[in-house]
């Protein structure tokens, strides 16, 4: 392994490797800003540029350099207008929007910046050393049980919104998962809820729907009340301020440390990926958080943004595991990286680190690089990145809508789409002033495709429901779901008991 | 009634509808050999149905009025606030949607960026006209060139489909 190491310590840190990592970076996170254009669409885009390359090792540090600049691009454009592009920063805009909005854009960035780098990094040296045992302990995983892991989510995302509120956000899930069943299902191919219209014969777009539960309302709110906005103070220097204080460091050291392991062990599972690593992460720092952290989440916490920054990076190095292992990609962008591999004529798989230990272990090396050049590259640039919000609110509130809507536009290049996403538009802005939770809504949509998938497997599989009750991990997880909704209910009613 | 028991209810006829497809219309053209499957098309949204009218009931039954803090927007008050220009966005939107077939990426940006910025109140014209322009053809050059992804700039012939 030592000489595997040392091999792939050369290789990554050649002249041309370590341009092809900064170079990927910087793409990445230019592009990645841009609401509607994920890292599976760059990476997409760049995989001609990789296979020009040649050189399975530069081609694949220089995508890995991609994937992780456009998840931190992404995670800027949540931050400093609300308009998540990818599914795996939505959770990154729950606090770190409200603390743009309070003018504390620098320091968000920041935070979002080191967490990832820590993340990624942490997950790094993880997958160095458990890679090829963690494989086998994913493989054991079977529908059934990510079934119930979908669920746990759900129901932990659920009682995000906190006591009083949970009922909400429930009928807010269910509406999400309702929306993530228009269109034709997978494992039946009938449509379903289509109503005839065929543009929405494949559903409803997730970024149509982000953008519509996020962007869209927050660009409404600001026209209707103008003291929101916290434009026009570029020159007071508090958003440009990257400052953290040492409480601040304290306060996200155990986070980054807690999300970097759980994140990258969602993140080997196939199928888990950044998504649900990302929103279990942030569930689950606000129910161990105490009282008085718990009632920061939601309105600019540091902790519920370095959760999901932490987890997001950290399931994305994890996704490598069964990629590099045992050739199963384990999300939409590994599959594109899958691709991109067998069109350079390696083959991922077992043999990969015993036949070609250099481009094994470049890639992992890579990775500790991509993410110092992120660090390094992307700090000096924040203040100039945080400037949007100086821009005068004449001029960012259609800038936030025109991304809005392009952001719909490039995804499926069709005008209906935008349609859609002014009617979600508005009908989320009411959702928003009688204060029902749209988190929920987006996450039912984004994990209900593949929470009936799995489920549909485990019914076909056991001929009916049997798989809840006959594979233990499964009831288990069910149970800690259930336990999720209806214990915060239960603690807030003995604290009233208590208090009378 | 207050807003969020609007919503509730408006969930609730929702759910009603889409329960009723799920047991009454949307097995109807499944294949005899499917229906010896455990798992139907409208298996799914059956159980989603069920949840969503539980929910719903529970809002409607369980809401009680709320005072609206500080920093959130008074639906009760909406006149107070700047409606107008939200609704002029809103339908400014809409006709972007429209406008971009027709007349193209470039132009539809430009009008859309520019009415926009003069219905907020943006009088400097001389600023205002040169930002939108370059902001459309610098947008249009990154995702027609970079990304390739095709975007037609200009209104084309009608003939031309």
């Amino acid at each position: 392994m030592l000489e595997g190491i040392l091999m792939g310590l050369t290789t990554a840190f050649s002249i041309k490797n370590l341009l092809m990592v900064i170079g990927g970076c910087l793409i990445g996170t230019f592009i990645g800003m841009l609401p509607g254009l994920g890292p599976m669409s760059i990476i997409a885009i760049m995989i001609p540029v990789a296979i020009t390359i040649g050189d399975p090792s530069a081609a694949l540090i220089l995508l890995a350099g991609v994937y992780y600049g456009a998840i931190f691009g992404g995670s800027t454009s949540s931050i400093l207008i609300n308009a998540p592009g990818v599914a795996s920063t939505v959770a990154t805009s729950f606090d770190g929007y409200p603390m743009a909005r309070q003018g504390k854009a620098g320091k968000a960035l920041t935070i979002a910046a080191i967490s990832s780098f820590c993340g990624g990094t942490i997950g790094a040296i993880l997958l160095m050393i458990f890679a090829p045992v963690l494989a086998s302990v994913a493989l054991s995983f079977h529908s059934a049980e990510y079934f119930a892991l979908m669920v746990v989510g759900l129901s932990a995302i659920a009682t995000f919104a906190g006591t009083g509120q949970v009922a909400k956000a429930i009928m807010m899930t269910v509406a999400g998962l309702m929306l993530a069943t228009v269109g034709e299902a997978a494992l039946f191919n009938a449509p379903r809820f289509t109503g005839g219209v065929m543009d929405l014969q494949s559903g409803f777009s997730f970024i149509t729907l982000a953008m519509a539960m996020f962007a869209l309302p927050e660009a409404i709110f600001l026209v209707l009340d103008p003291k929101r906005s916290n434009t026009g103070d570029g020159g007071s220097g508090e958003i440009k301020d990257l400052r953290i204080t040492c409480d601040e460091a304290r306060a996200i050291a155990p986070v980054i440390g807690r999300q970097s392991i759980q994140g990258f062990l969602i993140g080997v599972l196939p199928g888990a990926g950044a998504t649900i690593a990302s929103f279990l992460g942030y569930a689950v720092e606000r129910n161990i958080a105490t009282d008085d952290d718990k009632k920061m989440f939601g309105k600019g916490s540091i902790k519920g943004l370095s959760a999901p920054e932490t987890a997001n990076n950290a399931a994305c190095t994890g996704s490598f595991v069964p990629l590099l292992t045992l050739g199963i990609p384990g999300s939409g962008t590994t599959a594109i990286l899958l691709g991109a591999l067998v069109a350079l004529n390696v083959t991922p798989g077992p043999r990969l680190m015993i036949d070609e230990p250099q481009i094994f272990w470049s890639v992992i090396i890579s990775m500790y690089l991509g993410n110092l050049v992120l660090l390094i590259l992307n700090l000096p640039l924040i203040p100039y990145i945080a400037k949007i919000l100086a821009v005068p609110r004449n001029y960012l509130i259609p800038f936030i809508l025109f991304f809005t809507l392009m952001g719909a536009y490039i995804g499926q290049n069709n005008a209906t789409e935008l349609l859609i996403l002014v009617g979600l538009g508005v009908v989320a802005t009411i959702l928003r002033l009688a204060d029902f939770p749209l988190p929920p809504l987006l996450i039912g949509f984004i994990l209900g495709s593949m929470l009936e998938n799995n489920f549909a497997r485990s019914m076909q599989l056991y001929d009916g429901p049997s798989f809840i009750w006959e594979r233990p991990m499964t009831m288990g997880l069910l149970i800690l779901a259930v336990a999720l909704v209806f214990l915060p209910g239960l603690r807030a009613r003995r604290a009233r008991i208590g208090r009378e | 009634m207050t807003l969020d028991r609007w919503i509730a209810s408006v969930f609730l006829v929702v759910c009603l509808v889409y329960g009723y497809t799920a047991f009454f219309t949307m097995d109807a053209g499944l294949p005899p050999f499917m229906k010896r499957n455990p798992i139907w098309p409208s298996t799914f949204p059956k159980v989603l149905a069920g949840l969503g009218i539980v929910c719903a009931l529970l809002v409607i039954v369980n809401t009680k009025p709320r005072s609206i803090k500080e920093d959130e927007i008074d639906y009760r008050r909406l006149g107070d606030y700047r409606i107008g220009q939200a609704a002029i966005l809103v339908v400014l939107m809409i006709a972007y949607a429209f406008a971009l077939r027709p007349i193209g990426f470039v132009a539809s940006t430009v009008l859309f960026l520019m009415v926009s910025g003069i219905a907020l109140g943006e009088r400097k014209l001389h600023i205002l006209i040169p930002v939108a322009l370059m902001t459309a053809l610098f947008i249009w050059f990154l995702v027609n060139n970079v990304l390739g992804i095709f975007l037609r700039p200009w209104p084309w012939p009608w003939f031309v489909t």
